[in-house]
């Protein structure tokens, strides 16, 4: 008898016996199954009670109304509010993705102060105590100096409670620097006073007009409130409302318009005299808002039948006679045309004389202030609070004169001129003390460099940013805002809509990090600095403040989420027949209306750069959010590479080809971009996309493609003061 | 034996059948000497000692024992509620249902400490007052993957709490939570029976249970739940 191999043969055989008749083989292979399912990559959503909240979105200035669905604690998706007098349950791709915002990597966590070189990224967390008092004690310092006018503003709006609170407090405290970014509502501004005497922004009723002529607005991409307008476009389609698209490339609206009218980029107040011209010499206008006698009608007319026949506009514009002829025979023969302007999104400005000759046309068409009309349309008055008593040292610096020169000589007209701030810094002009509220001008104000610049000289920046972008890295303090589905907010729509409403932003979720809402930190940096400032600030909190603003209207504004309410919409501006001043009171009309030479010589730079905006770009304060950034097409980014657009003829004739590289020179800067060749822009252009080339953000946005800011540069309108730029001289380098 | 040869599969084949013989005439020869006796030992060695590994080791390693963060008794708070189980779990306005209570519906009696049992006073100082949510090992929490719908089975159905989760209503304490360390779920998923062998209709919730009655119920019609999609009732 012995063990041998066999014994264990056995073993072996005995042991796989008693397993296979065991529960071990047949349970780890259900658990393996139920394993493979359970990655912990794999995402699961929480568990909890479904709710929905009604809020708003201030992502942009088109005022959506929103409900946020949560599961739980946790906000999960983002739609739009049905029955929201702007966007009715619509919502754009970046209102989808503002989760991404709020739960995203780029949140300011707490109150920071800089501690490294400003810009390194070296930031200390401090207490909300010691931030607050910091500030005071630096408001505190320029009060003593009596050089309270060297602190300023730079607000992305100057709508609602919020920025008026900041407005209130620089008044109170001695200065008359509260800006706003720019749109092209600030040239509206100027035009409306100087053509109807009233400084009120424009609305228009597109719904229910019936011949859209467009001056290079994207009508689907993003201008005015974006939503609405691919609404309205939809009625349009629907009612077989005529759409003329005017620009020099084929913007997806124009793609999307019955007509495509390319123009040499610029000259669109040509052509819109140029139809002036047609409509008057025919006597097709309307004598609603024109009367022959009128001396404004004359010398206007004077100008446009002299100088801007249709022979001389297609020298200028590029456009056939033969178009503009019957272009300007169909727009006045409609019952209720309407022109806009505002180029891509209308966050940029235009020249004075562009918006006069486009209202122009609105006033001879008689379709100002009816339905299907434009509306001159001023603030909601709801704001109005009990007015402030200021001391010697406020009253003296509140009267003077506004670093950005608007209100006062040739800028009388505006309101505020954001663009003139930066080379106005540059020159000299002393700032000591910069708050930068929901905007970021860093990066989205033309002339980067120059605005970089400008806040190199100015020894204290504080930031109320909720994410760590451009501006908020380049600053000293960062007193993070909630983000807005953390807060209460009074939203006014206010992007071009006659008939706005005012909705209420507030917390879907409570707020993720030690953050402070704005408005309760400017009144807290109020009572800080006591007498007379914080006097001018009765309420408790920002909340109180809110409610006590909306008075009867708050029990709506919270209940429905938005209120159109007499208190809460803006009032229309009645203008009497025969007023509308077509001259503008403007001695020289010649002047007006002429051409703006692009920066640059035509010699080093025989080409044009035209930045431009898409639906799938946010260009604004906010950066496109991952969702957002994953639409691009890889025509307009590839990789970290922006592709810019020329024409196949500019290609050739610069020994470029699809998807080569060339470098990109402005008198502004170069940079090093890849050749998308398209049929649709006119030769001689070079298009490029805004919205790129973040270096703040998260990995999806910062460092792709190039900031069309850092290459083009601001060109003063002579007239208004305004920043007329629409492009600039450059070239392209084959690489 | 002969070589191996590596050439060819036929010759290996011719090989093996070789080995077979040569080992059945050790078989004969071994009983001659003995070594029989061993093989059968050995075998029983084998199969005894891999039974008690597949049955008793195997279970207890499989799971982990978790205990819950304190004590539940079910049967005192049932008492003390008119509504049965949906007294506490309940059902949304909106129809869903909420599972475990939260705290908002336990703060309503247990604001501040009411009786002198040491859980009552951990569930206060340490979650209420402090406003976090009881972490609660669920035993019949299904996976991920798995859609339930608590409304149709019990407002819809009109089955009973019991059908599937046995009588814990009538429990005094709260068992230790088996979790499964491979898929991270509770034991009584698959069942206290490490054979999958069912007694009550509560005594599993794997998805060949849900079967079981809902093929009972349909019966020869069909069903949503029995049609050829009906993957994706569940499995959403």
């Amino acid at each position: 008898m012995k063990i041998d191999r066999r014994s264990f043969l056995s073993l072996g055989i005995g042991g796989a016996a008693g397993i296979a008749l065991s529960p071990l083989p047949w349970k780890l292979a259900d658990d393996s199954a139920i394993w493979t399912q359970m990655w912990p990559w794999t995402p699961v959503p929480v568990d909890g009670e479904v709710t929905y909240v009604k809020s708003a979105c201030t992502l942009c200035p088109g005022g959506c109304g929103i409900l946020v669905r949560k599961v739980g604690n946790r906000a999960v998706k983002i739609e739009g509010m049905e029955g929201h007098p702007v966007n009715d349950g619509g919502i754009c791709p970046l209102g989808l993705s503002g989760l991404q915002l709020l739960y995203g990597p780029t949140r300011v966590k707490a109150p920071l102060k800089r501690v490294g070189e400003r810009g390194e990224g070296k930031w200390v967390k401090i207490s909300w105590e010691e931030a607050i008092t910091e500030v005071a004690k630096k408001l505190g310092d320029l009060r003593e100096k009596g050089e309270t006018d060297s602190a300023a503003c730079i607000s992305g709006s100057d709508k609602g409670t919020v920025p008026a609170l900041f407005k209130r407090f620089l008044s109170v405290f001695g200065s008359p620097n509260f800006m706003r970014m720019p749109s092209i509502q600030d040239s509206y501004e100027i035009a409306n006073n100087l053509s109807m005497g009233s400084a009120a922004q424009s609305g228009f009723d597109l719904e229910k007009a019936d011949f859209i002529l467009s001056f290079g607005s994207g009508l689907i991409e993003g201008w005015g409130s974006p939503v609405r307008m691919i609404r309205a476009n939809s009625s349009w389609r629907k009612a077989g409302v005529k759409v003329v698209q005017v620009e020099p490339r084929l913007s997806n609206s124009a793609a999307k318009s019955d007509k495509w009218i390319p123009v040499n980029p610029g000259t669109e107040y040509a052509l819109a005299l140029g139809l002036a011209h047609v409509i008057i010499k025919e006597s097709l206008y309307r004598t609603d808002f024109v009367q022959a006698g009128n001396p404004g009608f004359i010398r206007f007319r004077d100008v446009v039948l002299s100088n801007y026949s249709p022979e001389s506009v297609e020298k200028i514009t590029g456009v056939k006679k033969e178009t503009i002829e019957s272009l300007a025979a169909d727009f006045a023969k409609s019952g209720k045309p309407v022109a806009i302007c505002g180029r891509g999104h209308g966050r940029t400005q235009s020249s004075l004389g562009e918006l006069m000759a486009v209202q122009a046309l609105n006033a001879l068409a008689g379709n100002i202030g009816k339905e299907g009309g434009v509306f001159a349309v001023s603030d909601p008055g709801y704001t109005s609070w009990p007015a402030y008593q200021a001391d010697e040292i406020g009253s003296a610096g509140i009267k003077k004169e506004r670093i950005d020169g608007a209100g006062i000589g040739k800028y009388a007209s505006s309101k505020s001129l954001v663009n003139r701030f930066a080379g106005a810094v540059n020159a000299g002009s002393k700032i000591n003390l910069l708050f930068v509220l929901e905007s970021n001008p860093v990066y989205s104000l033309p002339d980067a460099k120059a605005v970089k610049d400008a806040f190199k000289k100015i020894p204290f920046i504080v930031s109320f940013s909720s994410f760590m972008d451009e501006t908020a890295s380049n600053s000293d303090l960062i007193l993070p805002n909630h983000i807005y589905l953390e807060r209460y907010e009074d939203v006014p729509a206010s992007a071009g809509l006659s008939k706005p409403a005012v909705s209420l932003a507030r917390p879907v979720v409570s707020p993720r990090f030690n953050t402070k809402h704005a408005g309760d930190v400017i009144m807290l940096l109020a009572k800080e600095m006591g007498s007379p400032v914080a006097d001018a600030f009765p309420w408790d909190d920002y909340q109180a403040c809110l409610e006590k603003t909306a008075g009867e209207g708050w029990k709506k504004l919270k209940e429905e989420g938005f209120s159109s309410d007499q208190a809460f919409a803006p009032q229309a501006v009645g203008i009497s027949p025969g007023k509308f001043d077509l001259s503008g009171g403007i001695a020289d009309l010649s002047a007006l209306f002429a051409a703006l030479n692009p920066e640059g010589d035509p010699k080093s730079y025989p080409l044009l750069l035209l930045p431009y905006d898409s639906l799938r770009m946010a260009s604004g304060y906010i950066g496109a959010p991952p969702f957002v950034i994953k639409t691009v097409e890889d025509t307009v980014l590839k990789g970290k590479d922006i592709l810019v657009e020329i024409n196949p003829a500019t290609a050739r004739a610069n020994g470029l080809s699809a998807g080569s590289y060339a470098t990109l020179k402005t008198p502004k800067g170069s940079a090093r971009v890849k050749i998308n060749l398209f049929e649709g822009i006119m030769p001689g252009l070079v298009a490029m996309p805004r919205g790129l080339g973040h270096t703040a953000y998260d990995n999806y946005l910062a460092g792709k493609g190039i900031n069309v800011n850092e290459l083009v540069g601001t060109l003063e309108d002579p007239a208004s003061g305004l920043d007329a730029a629409w492009g600039i001289r450059a070239n392209l380098i084959k690489a | 034996m002969s070589k191996p040869d590596e050439t060819t599969g036929i010759s290996s084949d011719t090989d093996s059948a070789g080995a077979e013989v040569s080992s059945a005439e050790g078989v004969k020869n071994g009983q001659g000497d003995g070594a029989g006796g061993f093989i059968i030992l050995f075998f029983i060695i084998g199969f005894v000692a891999s039974l008690i590994i597949g049955w008793v080791v195997f279970p207890k390693l499989l799971y982990s024992q978790k205990t819950q963060p304190f004590d539940f008794n079910h049967a005192l708070h049932l008492e003390a509620v008119s509504d049965g189980c949906e007294s506490c779990h309940i059902f949304r306005d909106d129809g869903t249902y909420a599972g475990v209570p939260s705290n908002e519906q336990c703060i309503g009696c247990h604001e501040g400490v009411q009786g002198d049992s040491p859980d009552e006073k951990i569930f206060v100082d340490e979650y209420i007052s402090k406003e976090r949510e009881v972490p609660w090992f669920v035993y019949s929490k299904q996976p991920d993957c798995v859609f339930f719908s608590h409304a149709a089975h019990v407002k819809k159905a009109g089955m009973e709490c019991v059908t599937c989760h046995g009588h814990i209503g009538e429990s005094t304490s709260l068992r230790v939570y088996e979790e499964n360390r491979i898929t991270g779920y509770s034991r009584d998923i698959w069942g206290k029976n490490i054979a999958g062998v069912k007694r009550e209709t509560w005594d599993r919730m794997k998805m060949d249970d849900c079967a079981e009655c809902h093929e009972k119920e349909a019966g020869k019609r069909s069903s949503v739940q029995t049609d050829k999609e009906a993957c994706f009732v569940c499995h959403k």
